[in-house]
């Protein structure tokens, strides 16, 4: 009994851990910001399963479209830190993607369902230009915070509300 | 005077880590050879070249603008990208180690090979406005 009451409670606090906040863990290494986020968001580890981050960490010379190499240093300590805090849960550990690819964080269940409400004009504005450029909307994404109110689409695209908290 | 020569190799290690955008210039010129002649000309020419190589970053221009003194934006991402002249952004070319990252994946990916030292220098002397 004792089990399934902690698992419930381990259930419940992974479910909140995906709301509005999403803060870099303490324990990440200083190559985690500097590398990762010298080109876009330094993502929370809890957006991808540990065994996605480890295909994105083991093919950094083709990375989206663009060569990410790392020292091996540097490489391994990401992909640690990032397989330590990766997310459990269903709806981010299956993105919907095709054979070969690298896994996306912006096309897992979690994702798509938290913004169906975004037309799709806000996906195709200059200033968003990407799925993956969090802070052209969430003003606060570099904090780890991604509160409704904090929300600002661009040109102001369907009012500033499209998020269900 | 001998005993002068450790002192002076001690002194330029603990500073290998710090530099200047001529000290690293002149690093990758003296890599090439000392009659090497750096020209800013040359390297506008490949800042500007379309490689026709990377789907998305066809150029360095792609990313950084055609002026190296204005903000640039990923083409990716749209993460902004401080100006890469150091009379816009006093941190480029300090750092040796980070400049050369930058030039491995970035030539790597828009050029479609690793960048001579040749290149390197010239690239160095026009971004920072003919040195």
């Amino acid at each position: 009994m004792k089990r399934t009451i902690l698992c419930l409670g381990l259930a419940a606090a992974s479910a909140s851990a995906l709301a509005d906040r999403l803060p870099i863990p303490a324990d990440a290494p200083p190559a985690f910001k500097a590398e990762c986020g010298s080109c876009h968001l330094p993502f929370p580890p809890a957006l991808l399963a540990a065994d996605d981050w480890r295909r994105v960490m083991g093919g950094l010379d083709k990375h989206y479209g663009d060569n990410a190499s790392l020292d091996e240093k540097s490489r391994r300590q990401i992909e640690e830190f990032l397989a330590r805090h990766a997310g459990s849960d269903r709806r981010v550990t299956r993105p919907d993607i095709k054979p070969g690819e690298l896994p996306r964080l912006t096309l897992t269940h979690w994702f798509r369902k938290k913004h169906d409400e975004v037309p799709a004009a806000a996906w195709k504005d200059k200033a968003v230009g990407s799925a993956a450029n969090c802070a052209a909307c969430h003003t606060k994404a570099e904090q780890g915070s991604f509160r409704e109110r904090e929300i600002r689409m661009p040109g102001n695209i369907g009012g500033r509300r499209h998020d269900r908290d | 005077m001998k005993p002068l020569i450790p002192f002076v190799l001690v002194a330029a290690s603990a500073t290998a880590v710090a530099g200047t955008p001529v000290q690293i210039l002149d690093a990758y010129a003296n890599a090439v050879g000392a009659a090497y002649q750096v020209s800013a000309q040359r390297g506008a020419e490949f800042y500007a070249r379309k490689f026709g190589v990377s789907a998305k970053m066809d150029s360095c221009a792609t990313c950084h603008t055609g002026k190296p003194t204005q903000a640039g934006e990923h083409v990716i991402t749209g993460k902004p990208i401080k100006p890469l002249a150091p009379a816009a952004n006093a941190d480029r070319f300090s750092d040796p180690a980070k400049v050369e990252k930058w030039f491995k994946r970035n030539c790597t990916e828009v050029v479609g090979r690793e960048c001579s030292a040749g290149e390197k220098a010239d690239f160095i002397a026009f971004v920072s406005g003919g040195l």
